[in-house]
């Protein structure tokens, strides 16, 4: 069915549901195309399981064209595997060679329990956001969008820091399992932005809380999270929560 | 012609620009006593979905929100490039709501409702408003203030852009607006749902039946009213630019309920997407259309060149699309772009391996750039190579990320090499059938963003579809839901005891039970890449009637096929990806069928529809407005049976023409 | 509970904690390697003996030195506290882990590399510091450091130790200590390149020196 010739071996983490206690599990792979997405060779590894009757294998995947942040593979010990600023969808099997064999496992944290195989829970990111990551303003309420000039340097700084997709490399790479990177980069956002100052204090105690009480590990400064990053936010904004959190506990009203 | 009496769009009386100021103030309302008491449920979470259930709920109603993904955050809003169109004018170049109105209803082919495109126009600048408040990092200028750059079929700059990630950007501003809302209780959020059915009442919405993809429980949720924000149906193609869950099942269920579905052949083909490199290939990728911007398309002029791109020079190149349209030369719209790279590769022309391809070309623009860049610093002796490079360093910074995507991709390097696109299903501007209110055809069943019809006729314009998704949600529903849900103040809570809730959850049940059983030979992806290659041969960008008809026999064999050989692995009672995927491809081959069936039935070409029997001599679109100058609806009957009924279109506004570009 | 409790006991209030004690510990650093490189004068422990006189009777210098236990107790207690919360926090392991890729060996082996660290201080307190003091307390007398120094460091395996016990030193300050400024929030791009100099520049000077004290003595370099 492809043109490829490259055969793999895959050592694959299979566990069918939260309760269970999981495995790894060997597929052998012939016909591997190097000009195949990573997703594209997991593709042909299920229809070779179909066909053999067994299960396939569950993973995230939306959008496959790495924007979307819902795959999320942890390949040869890395998140989203060896290429620098890529997600899983958009790593191609020319990053490998012939005759390689590929350990695939699920993001592995206790904030992010396995659901099936590959597939995590990561509702723990949505509750962070909803702990604070937002300006509150009602639909309709907005000024003229010009009323509010912005230094370029600081909507591009702002821009930089939006553009985490909420995967969860940095949690899934971090040795102690920790949301910091995800969560800085929303809290600097709007930190950054004249529209965030109003809720700033309470918007980085309220956010950190929040990953806190989710079981998220602490940060040890090691930056393994931006240099796995997809989107390579900078470890810059964990510098900056640190700052916005302190700052906000010493001089804000809340007691 | 008459339009069908089943069909009332509820346009308001008024001059078009008073009719929607003149709404606003008559529409009744429901006070925020009562909204409390009035629960809606919002199905999907892309710019439509997630700006509806963040407003709705800011305004005091009970909202529940679904989307299958993992996370609001995911739906595939997130995935558009380019930019959102506002009619802002702060380039100061001409344009005005009128404007944009008009290159929307010109772009759409004279084939969208004048009322509600004008009322789009109209909200647009709200939406830059809106979304600069919530926080979105729009480009700038040094000054501080909004920037924008051009899109096709347009000739003012009104395109707002956060890099190459505008969606993306735009749906965390709608995401983090509707988390808010979660965390403060007037949301309720299941993600990881999917909707299966919607339940009628005396003729009424009342609710949907949903699926846990988790656990692959079925779930019974009610409501007064039930906005669907599903997107567009692209997937029926199999490859195409949409994200590998995108389906049409939501909207499909409700067709299946009453629910007419408008103008279904009218898919947006985009004209630059990374072309298909093997059998292997899931989905397609964009390249946004911003990059026409600057690259210049061309084939060789000499037929089956397979010279590398850079080996042919300059005067062997054809720059077809400056040949053919020099107004707007490489900007021309996406059906226009489209149809021409198909129409230079079908004659022999395109290059790469699979001949199905065109180049788009940057160095100009590196030389154009570059040279700038020396008179900006006054550097008048540079050479060659030092422009080239300070040329590819504008580039770089204008659409690095794209060209990275590039390379990422197909493993070259477009800095160095000419790019190769091709064409590619990308929008469906068919969908649902809606009224002014954006209600459907079933009373409380509304439709939002790329899931109805409404806006962009029979071709989209680029950077049109946020604007219309955002448009909904964020200003169009919260007003309208009201003209009905006032009506639904005395009705109360509703059971999910109801009869209708049982009989269609056993039907859901009945069907998925149906479907885990036939334990056949061939799995579900299987089934859609055989519907995919039916559809895009024929009812993609050409179509003609031996085709159409050919198609419509294969697909019902391919369904009956699908109901004896599918083979789904896995439980009922789990997490289950196959059988997701078999319930949604059962919708698709269901509305390949209707598609084509459409597609027949409109015997001219316009847009995106594109009839090798109706053209000019020129090889453009022959419109028929006198027999075509209307929205086809199509009621579902029975298996393989529809009725088609019609919205007249009418312009008062607008003078009709011929579409051009030249 | 508090602003003050749960600032400190939040992720980046424990963090806080790491990262001031670590600060000071670094400035005690500072002052005991300057004081005890005064045996390089080689005046035959004169010049030491003068300010280790001065810092073992000085009643500020006695008040201060609770601190500096109180420090270390305090450094020692949250990085417990932090490893074992980091561990809980991924219960299940990588079978496969390739974090060089990402980051250091020793930036991940802070825990570690602070417990040779902590297991070498017992035996360096217990060499000198201890019995110092429990003289003092008991006789008002201070022992004759210089000379239990040039007796101890005769012994090649203590030599060893205490080199060993540099060079977890020197790991752990080379990612301490722009750790503990990155944990404040100092982290801008035109300083990094200077904390990171004097990152570096401290961590390598720091441990050479205490390493030479041992070693010169054991070579007799120093007498």
């Amino acid at each position: 069915m492809s043109a490829g010739n490259m055969r793999l071996t895959l050592k694959v983490w299979r566990q069918s549901n939260t309760n269970t206690q999981g495995g790894f599990e060997n597929y052998n792979l012939d016909g591997v195309s190097p000009d195949m997405s990573f997703l594209e060779m997991f593709d042909i590894l299920n229809e070779q399981l179909i066909e053999e009757n067994k299960e396939p294998v569950a993973f995230d995947h939306d959008c496959r064209e790495g924007i979307c942040g819902m795959c999320s593979m942890f390949i040869n010990g890395q998140p989203h595997g060896p290429l620098k600023g890529v997600t899983t969808c958009q790593l191609h099997m020319r990053s490998f060679q012939d005759g390689d064999t590929i350990t695939v496992e699920p993001w592995r944290a206790g904030a992010f329990p396995v659901i099936k195989d590959l597939v995590v829970d990561r509702d723990g990111f949505d509750r962070i956001i909803s702990a604070g990551g937002f300006v509150s303003v009602n639909t309709g309420n907005a000024q003229d969008a010009n009323n509010l000039p912005i230094a370029k340097e600081d909507a591009d700084d702002a821009f930089s820091a939006a553009a985490c997709i909420g995967c969860g490399a940095c949690v899934a790479a971090c040795k102690n399992a920790s949301a910091m990177l995800f969560v800085s980069a929303k809290i600097s956002q709007l930190a950054l932005l004249p529209q965030g100052q109003a809720e700033r204090s309470i918007r980085a105690e309220k956010m950190v809380a929040q990953m806190d009480a989710e079981g998220f590990g602490n940060c040890t400064n090691t930056h393994a999270c931006s240099a796995e990053c997809p989107k390579e936010i900078s470890f810059e904004n964990i510098a900056r929560m640190n700052r916005e959190y302190l700052g906000a506990k010493v001089s804000s009203k809340a007691v | 012609m008459a339009t069908s009496s089943r069909l009332d769009a509820k346009i308001p009386q008024g001059s078009l620009e008073d009719k929607w100021e003149k709404y606003k103030s008559s529409v009744p309302l429901v006070n925020p006593a009562n909204k409390r008491n009035i629960e809606v449920i919002v199905v999907g979470t892309g710019l439509a979905g997630a700006s509806a259930a963040a407003t709705l709920a800011e305004m005091g109603y009970k909202v529940k929100a679904f989307c299958f993904q993992d996370s609001p955050r995911r739906a595939h809003s997130i995935a558009a490039q380019g930019g959102i169109n506002a009619a802002k004018n702060y380039q100061n170049d001409g344009d005005s709501v009128h404007r944009l109105f008009y290159d929307t209803i010109k772009g759409g082919d004279y084939r969208s409702r004048e009322a509600n495109v004008h009322r789009l126009a109209e909200v647009s600048g709200n939406i830059i408003d809106q979304c600069v408040a919530q926080g979105v990092p729009f480009a700038r200028e040094y000054g501080g203030l909004l920037s924008n750059r051009s899109f096709g079929g347009v000739q003012v700059q009104r395109t707002f852009y956060a890099a190459g990630q505008t969606g993306q950007q735009l749906l965390l501003g709608a995401y983090s607006g509707l988390q808010r809302q979660v965390g403060m209780g007037t949301i309720t959020m299941y993600n990881r749902h999917e909707m299966l059915d919607v339940v009628k009442i005396d003729g009424k919405c009342r609710g949907i039946i949903a699926r846990n993809l988790i656990t692959g429980e079925l779930e019974r949720h009610s409501a007064h009213a039930v906005l669907l924000c599903t997107g567009g149906y692209g997937n029926v193609f199999y490859l195409s630019t949409n994200a590998m869950g995108s389906n049409v099942t939501a909207a499909w269920k409700a067709h299946k309920r009453g629910a007419f579905f408008a103008n279904p052949c009218f898919t947006q083909i985009h004209p630059t997407c990374i072309p298909v490199s093997g059998e292997h290939q899931s989905k397609l990728t964009l390249m946004s259309e911003s990059l026409r911007n600057d690259g210049r398309i061309w084939v060789p002029k000499k037929q089956n060149d397979t010279r590398a791109g850079n080996a042919i020079p300059e005067d062997e190149r054809d720059y077809y699309l400056e040949r053919r349209y020099p107004a707007f030369g490489n900007l021309v719209p996406r059906d226009i772009a489209s149809r021409a790279a198909k129409e230079r590769c079908d004659a022999g022309y395109g290059v790469g391996t699979s001949k199905l391809a065109v180049f788009l070309d940057f160095s100009a623009a590196f030389h154009r750039y570059g040279q700038g860049e020396a008179n900006k610093n006054n550097i008048t002796n540079a050479s060659e190579s030092q422009i080239l490079e300070w040329g590819k360093a504008v580039v770089k910074e204008k659409y690095g990320n794209l060209f990275d995507m590039y390379k990422q991709i197909t493993g070259e390097d477009p800095y160095e090499v000419p790019m190769r696109i091709y064409p590619a299903v990308h929008y469906t501007m068919g969908g649902l059938w809606v009224d002014y209110n954006l209600m459907t055809t079933v009373p409380g069943l509304y439709s939002l963003g790329e899931a109805n019809f409404s806006d962009h006729g029979a071709n989209r314009l680029g950077a049109s579809a946020l604007m219309q998704g955002l448009a909904d949600g964020y200003f169009v529903i919260p007003i309208t839901v009201g003209a009905y849900l006032a009506g639904e103040i005395r009705t109360g809570h509703i059971s999910t005891d109801h009869e209708a809730f049982v009989k269609t959850e056993k039907e859901v049940k009945d069907r998925i039970e149906k479907l885990i059983s036939i334990q056949g030979n061939t799995s579900p992806e299987l089934f859609h890449r055989r519907l995919g290659k039916i559809m895009w041969d024929k009812c993609g960008m050409g179509r003609n009637e031996k085709g159409l008809k050919e198609a419509i026999v294969e697909i019902r064999a391919l369904r009956e096929e699908f109901w004896k050989d599918v083979k789904v692995m896995g439980k009922i009672g789990d997490f289950n990806p196959e059988l997701d995927k078999a319930n949604r491809v059962a919708d698709f081959i269901e509305l390949g069928e209707l598609m084509c069936i459409d597609a027949l039935t409109r015997n001219e070409s316009c847009g995106g529809h594109f009839r090798e029997e109706y053209q000019t001599e020129e090889g453009e679109a022959l419109r028929d407005d006198e027999n075509f100058m209307f929205v086809s609806a199509w009621e579902h009957i029975d298996s393989e049976k529809w009725e088609l009924h019609k919205e007249d279109l009418v312009y008062d506004n607008i003078k009709i023409a011929q579409r051009s570009y030249k | 509970m508090s602003w003050f409790t749960q600032a400190l006991t939040s992720s980046i209030g424990k963090k806080l904690i790491m990262s001031l004690t670590g600060l000071f510990l670094i400035s005690f650093l500072v002052i005991h390697a300057t004081i005890n490189a005064m045996i390089f004068y080689n005046d035959g422990g004169e010049t030491f003996s003068h300010w280790g006189h001065f810092m073992g009777t000085n009643p500020i210098i006695r008040t201060l030195e609770i601190g500096l236990v109180l420090g270390f107790l305090l450094h020692i207690a949250d990085g417990l506290w932090l490893t074992k919360a980091n561990n809980d926090a991924r219960p299940v392991k990588y079978a496969v882990s390739n974090a060089s890729a990402n980051s250091k060996w020793y930036s991940r082996s802070m825990g570690l590399l602070g417990t040779l660290i902590l297991i070498f201080l017992v035996i360096h307190t217990s060499h000198f510091w201890i019995p110092n003091r429990t003289n003092q307390f008991a006789t008002g007398e201070e022992l004759n450091l210089y000379q239990m120094m040039l007796d101890i460091f005769q012994n090649v395996w203590v030599v060893l130790i205490y080199v060993a016990g540099c060079f977890s030193l020197f790991w752990h300050l080379l990612h301490g200590f722009e750790s503990a400024f990155k944990s404040l929030g100092l982290y801008h791009v035109k300083y990094n390149g200077a904390i990171h100099f004097v990152g570096v520049a401290f961590s390598i000077v720091i441990p050479v020196l205490f390493a030479l004290m041992p070693i010169s003595i054991f070579f007799g370099w120093v007498y």
